[in-house]
């Protein structure tokens, strides 16, 4: 049997490909949702953070022989209270400003943090293993799937739908929606406002912290793993609707599938498709594909 | 007013350089221009630019009694940026000589501009052998490697050891394309098949699926006709999808700083095609040892051929009393070169001629000292392993 001229199985196999990566962006374009949607800031560091998770990762383990299950909680607690200092030094200075402001920063800053780590470890990358109870590699029949991608899939949907029943659901939740509403309001009512918005930006920070955890031992760990992630993570955030949490989550699975099938029937055009279907989707929806139009 | 100050100043500025242009009294600059902080970075970037400088400081810091100055810049492995830069130093910085760093599109775009500007070339990091074929110019060199010879020394060597059907996973840009053509070439002539091939974009960012397309190919051998991060992540997903137990890996163009990232056990027993390699004799070991020092890594074979072709042309240029193109071009292709690096001489064509070396890589047990990694397998004259008179497809070359 044959798909669009290329065997069933090879078909499949490539589609499941597609899901492992979309799974990435799916992490990282969440964590940019959630930061756009209750901060306004357009967080262009969540390259740097990823890259900076996967660094940890490689660090503890290359120094302290700390092991990737725990560096799996460490690194994002790590990159998490680094997105704090953050908020805290920088970002809370440009509330009210132009969202251009806090893009200009956060870009700036993740020159700084990708700089800092190429002059101490250079680009070749380091290598991080894959951990012992993940190695090895299932026969599915149509393809062999790496166990260790198939755990990417499943943490990062775990991850996805958490973050999303956790604003969307809960009471917490109810109450960074409201003050993004309204801030005043809402710290009329005793909330603390500041200190709600500090910890969503390091809850941001801390799941691309844990994207560039789950990243490591599949690519080499570089100081620009971020760099190169980050353009195709905002087209999936623009593609899905600004701030929509679900929409990142759903375009960011749906656009690797696409990127990945795009591998199969034209491998040159892969690094753009993603950017051809963003334009399709400006053009035809401005506000994103589950955004809401102003 | 704003726009007349402005039109002015930039009058001035123009009139300033034009008539600095002129000079020939002031330093001899020598320009470097490659990938200083992307993919290609560890293997020439910003050290190579310090073995340049090296160069120029052992020489004396000085020749034909002018200071030597040293420029260098970042192409972001772009072509645009490479000869725009280069053709701004030539006009304004009075450069003397151009040394083209990695990436085979930049230097294609910098020899353009350095055979209009009559200024010589040396192309180290970039391997396409267009440079001295189709592209050839009086003003380029090339020095160390090119596609071509990694085709002839590690695609002889696997051919014959009876790896015959083979399958690329190639860069899709100018540098893949000519070594998955020389590459095919090389694998035909010596009685092979070729399956076909999966360009990636350059710098991708997921390898699997592409492996898994060369798999089903079921060719016996994958060439990877890319190089640095492309490399290094193509070489990881093979090994976490299994591929290297159905099929044979081939690296076109390794460097040492690829094996040591990835690590010994990653790929030992990987055969490759290099111009130099630190542990192989004493004064290729004394100078490795002062990199070792100063960067705490090994040189690869890039970084010390930066230092060696600064040292021919500074020779060169003594020896003929003038930076004047024509001469010391031609002083160059009289001479050669003569050091650590290697002992070649320079063709009609532009390219060196010199040995190249096959390598294998020791496993985690044979390695007994830091960085020692390599074994040689086999040392091919450079006239086996470069583009021959009869190949060339330069009109400088008489045949």
């Amino acid at each position: 049997m044959e798909i669009f001229g290329i065997p069933h199985q090879a078909f499949m196999g490539q589609l499941l490909l597609g899901l492992v990566n979309g799974a990435f962006y799916a992490m990282l374009s969440l964590g940019l949702a959630v930061i756009f949607g209750l901060l306004d800031i357009v967080n262009f560091a969540h390259g740097a953070l990823y890259m900076l998770g996967a660094f940890s990762a490689w660090i503890m383990l290359d120094k302290w022989g700390v092991n990737y299950w725990f560096a799996l909680i460490l690194a994002p607690l790590v990159v998490g209270a680094l997105g704090v200092i953050i908020e805290r030094l920088f970002l809370k200075h440009l509330y009210g400003l132009d969202p251009l402001y806090g893009l200009l920063l956060t870009f700036g800053l993740s020159l700084i943090l990708e700089g800092v780590f190429r002059e101490q470890y250079g680009v070749s990358g380091q290598n991080y293993p894959v951990p012992e109870l993940l190695s090895g590699a299932t026969n599915l029949g149509f393809m062999v799937l790496p166990n260790y991608r198939a755990w990417v899939v499943v943490a990062s949907l775990v991850v996805c739908l958490g973050t999303w029943f956790l604003i969307e659901r809960t009471r917490l939740g109810a109450y960074l929606r409201a003050g993004t509403e309204n801030a005043k309001l809402v710290q009329a009512f005793g909330v603390n406002v500041p200190l709600m918005v500090m910890l969503t930006y390091g809850a941001g920070a801390a799941l691309a912290g844990l994207a560039g955890v789950l990243a490591a031992p599949i690519i080499q760990v570089t100081p620009l793993m971020g760099s190169n992630l980050i353009i195709v993570v905002f087209a999936v955030v623009v593609i899905g609707g600004m701030g929509s949490i679900l929409g990142s989550v759903i375009t960011g699975l749906g656009l690797g599938v696409v990127e990945g099938l795009t591998r199969v029937f034209y491998p040159e055009a892969s690094s753009v498709v993603v950017f051809v279907v963003m334009v399709i989707v400006l053009i035809l929806r401005p506000a994103g594909l589950f955004g809401k139009e102003a | 007013m704003k726009l007349k100050t402005l039109v002015a100043a930039l009058a001035v500025g123009l009139g300033a350089t034009g008539a600095f242009a002129q000079t020939s009294t002031g330093p001899v600059k020598i320009g470097f221009i490659t990938d200083m902080s992307s993919l290609y970075a560890d293997i020439d970037g910003p050290a190579g630019g310090e073995m340049i400088k090296w160069a120029a400081q052992d020489f004396g810091g000085k020749v034909l009694g002018r200071p030597i100055e040293v420029l260098t810049a970042d192409h972001q492995n772009k072509a645009d940026v490479a000869s725009s830069k280069a053709r701004e130093w030539m006009d304004k910085e009075n450069l003397s000589m151009l040394v083209g760093g990695t990436s085979s599109g930049t230097a294609l775009a910098m020899a353009k501009v350095a055979s209009e500007k009559k200024r010589p070339f040396i192309v180290i990091g970039a391997g396409s052998a267009r440079l001295t074929n189709e592209d050839c110019s009086p003003y380029t060199v090339h020095y160390a490697y090119d596609t071509v010879a990694l085709a002839k020394v590690a695609g002889n060597a696997l051919v014959k050891a009876g790896n015959k059907n083979w399958y690329f996973l190639t860069a899709d840009y100018a540098f893949g394309y000519s070594l998955e053509g020389d590459a095919s070439n090389v694998v035909k002539a010596n009685g092979g098949t070729v399956t076909g091939a999966v360009r990636h974009p350059l710098n991708a960012s997921d390898f699997s699926s592409f492996l898994l397309q060369a798999q089903s190919s079921k060719a016996q051998i994958l060439g990877l006709a890319n190089a640095g991060g492309d490399f290094t992540n193509a070489m990881k997903a093979a090994k976490e999808f299994g591929i290297n137990k159905t099929m044979k890996i081939a690296g076109l163009l390794v460097f040492i700083n690829d094996v040591h990232s990835l690590g010994l056990s990653n790929t030992e027993g990987l055969q490759l095609a290099d111009s130099w390699y630190w542990n192989q004799d004493d004064a290729s070991r004394a100078f490795a040892k002062r990199f070792f020092e100063k960067y705490k890594r090994m040189p690869s074979s890039l970084q010390a051929a930066d230092y060696s072709a600064t040292m021919t042309y500074l020779k060169a240029v003594k020896a003929v009393g003038s930076t004047d193109a024509d001469k010391v071009m031609a002083e160059m292709k009289k001479t050669g070169a003569n050091d650590f690096y290697s002992k070649g001489k320079i063709r009609a064509d532009g390219r060196m001629i010199h040995d190249m070396y096959l390598f294998q890589v020791k496993g985690p047990k044979e390695s007994s000292t830091p960085w020692d990694y390599y074994k040689t397998v086999a040392k091919v004259p450079g006239d086996q392993a470069f583009t021959t008179v009869a190949e060339s497809k330069c009109s400088l070359i008489k045949k």
